[in-house]
Formats: structure tokens, C-alpha cells, sequence
């Protein structure tokens, strides 16, 4: 089984992406998507030497969820500092975030988290890989933000991947 | 009718949103707080359309459309990793390390590598990456 279908979440991925790009649910769509998510995966197993186990994909589902909530906080944060604060009010700041993640993937999507949510965005990664550069557009308290990053995002993650 | 309403007022919040995020390109005041603007002031806009368009399609009988989905995955995927670049790219030319706030242990920043002298040439500092 392992051998036939090595990453058996990217096999539903596949199939799912491959049922949208159609437009159409059909049986025999979902059938060509899945021998598409077969072969797939079977032919770039190779290129992913060390991927990581999924613990459970029902966190990975109240994850999306939590951040799409807080790009919508996100975006309206966003929005209201644009509109309402002078520049010369503007407290951006340089915050660094230590990583207890190790698994690349996981810190992927760690960098891509803090991009899409409240006032950061991950500009650069320490060379040893332990602590990403937050920049934050309006801080007050840098070491705030890197304590909320940490508990919201990180300790879900840290769940998810290890 | 209901349906019209709500697809009409997704419609202008999407409209809001971007032209906010516009704003904030032109208004905020240096390259950094600027990627703020379009990364996060537009993911609304852009999603509220999205969203409008799938019930748009529902309602005039086209059934559940899911292009939309794929695109707001698409553009979840490709944004942050946009901005990181942009970043990059900026630190890499016009950000000094001195600016930044330490690794916490120990070593430089990726795109920093090493202590190099102020003025050396950023691409002698990526010859000797491991």
C-alpha cells in the first residue's frame, strides 16, 4: 500500500485539484483524477527524500480555518492603519521569531502564515534555520508579536508536523 | 433577490478592499511597510470577488463552480512567497545588517552571510555558503 500510494494525502490533493480544474463532478473525472494522484506522486517520490507525516489532517483543517480568519482580522487591520494612521505615527519594527520547528515544510508554512496574517511579514531566515525576520508594520511591542506568532501559529504547527 | 444583494454588496467590499491596498502602495512610506499593503489589503478583495463569482454562478443555474477555490489557493500559495522575495531582494541591496535585530544564536541572517564589510559586493558573501 505504501509503495503503491507513498504520499497518500497528496494522492487526495491531486484528485481535488483535478476535479475543480475540470469544473466538472463526474465519475469518470474523479477516476482519471485519482490515476492522476497515483502516478503522480509515484513518479516525484524521489524528490521528497524526508517529507513529513501528517499527524492528523483534522488540526490541518482547524488551521486553514484559523488563518483565514485572521486574514479577514488581518486585511481589516491592514485596511484601518492605511486609512486612519499618519505615517509619522507608524511604529514598523525589524522582530525576530526563534523556530522551535525543524521539519523545512513546517517553517514554510510558518513564514507563509505570518505573511498573510496581522501587520508581519517573513522577510529572512536565520542561516541556521532557527529564527525567521519578522517584519512588523505597526509594533509597538516587537517582542509581543513575536510571543503571539509563537503561541498561535507555532505550537498548531508544531502539532500538525512533528 | 437576496442572492443579488449579497453578491452586489461582496462585489463592493472586494472593490473597497483593493482600492485600499492601492492606497497603501502609494501612501506608506518606505519598500518594507509597502509589501504590507498589497499581501494583506487585497487577499479580501481579491477573495470577496471569488466568492461573489461562485454565487453569481450558483444563481444564474450553473451549478457550484470551483475555479475559484483553486484560485484563492493559488494565490494563497503564491503570495507570501512573492513578498518574501521582494523582501529579499530589498534587504539584499538597500538593508545593512546593522539594521537588523540579532539571529538569537549566534550566526547572520541567510541572505546576510558572514560579517561583511560595509560597501563589499553582496554577491562575494554567497560564494561561500555551505
Amino acid at each position: 500500500m505504501r509503495r503503491l500510494f507513498p504520499h497518500p494525502y497528496l494522492t487526495l490533493l491531486l484528485t481535488a485539484v483535478w476535479v475543480m480544474l475540470t469544473n466538472v463532478l463526474s465519475a469518470g473525472v474523479v477516476v482519471f483524477g485519482l490515476i492522476l494522484g497515483t502516478l503522480i506522486p509515484l513518479a516525484t517520490a524521489a524528490y521528497w527524500p524526508d517529507r513529513p507525516r501528517l499527524r492528523s489532517p483534522f488540526r490541518v483543517a482547524a488551521y486553514v480555518l484559523l488563518v483565514i480568519w485572521d486574514i479577514l482580522v488581518a486585511n481589516v487591520a491592514v485596511a484601518m492603519i492605511v486609512l486612519f494612521k499618519p505615517n509619522r505615527a507608524l511604529r514598523p519594527a525589524w522582530v525576530t521569531v526563534p523556530v522551535d520547528l525543524r521539519s523545512p515544510e513546517a517553517i514554510t508554512v510558518l513564514a507563509g502564515t505570518i505573511t498573510m496574517t496581522p501587520g508581519t511579514v517573513s522577510a529572512e531566515l536565520a542561516a541556521d534555520g532557527r529564527s525567521i525576520l519578522v517584519h512588523a508594520l505597526h509594533a509597538p511591542d516587537p517582542s509581543g508579536v513575536a510571543a503571539d506568532i509563537k503561541t498561535r501559529y507555532e505550537r498548531r504547527l508544531k502539532e500538525i508536523f512533528e | 433577490m437576496i442572492a443579488e444583494i449579497v453578491i452586489t454588496a461582496l462585489l463592493v467590499i472586494a472593490g473597497v478592499f483593493g482600492l485600499v491596498g492601492s492606497w497603501g502602495l502609494v501612501k506608506l512610506p518606505d519598500l518594507m511597510t509597502r509589501l504590507h499593503a498589497p499581501t494583506k489589503a487585497t487577499t479580501v478583495g481579491v477573495g470577496a470577488v471569488l466568492i461573489a463569482s461562485m454565487a453569481e454562478h450558483w444563481r444564474t443555474g450553473g451549478g457550484i463552480s470551483f475555479h475559484e477555490l483553486l484560485i484563492t489557493l493559488f494565490l494563497f500559495l503564491t503570495a507570501p512567497i512573492t513578498a518574501h522575495f521582494i523582501a529579499k531582494a530589498h534587504m539584499h541591496r538597500k538593508v545593512a545588517a546593522a539594521e537588523l535585530p540579532a539571529t538569537g544564536s549566534g550566526v547572520a541572517w541567510a541572505g546576510q552571510d558572514g560579517a561583511r564589510p560595509a560597501g563589499a559586493a553582496p554577491e562575494a558573501a554567497s560564494a561561500d555558503r555551505a
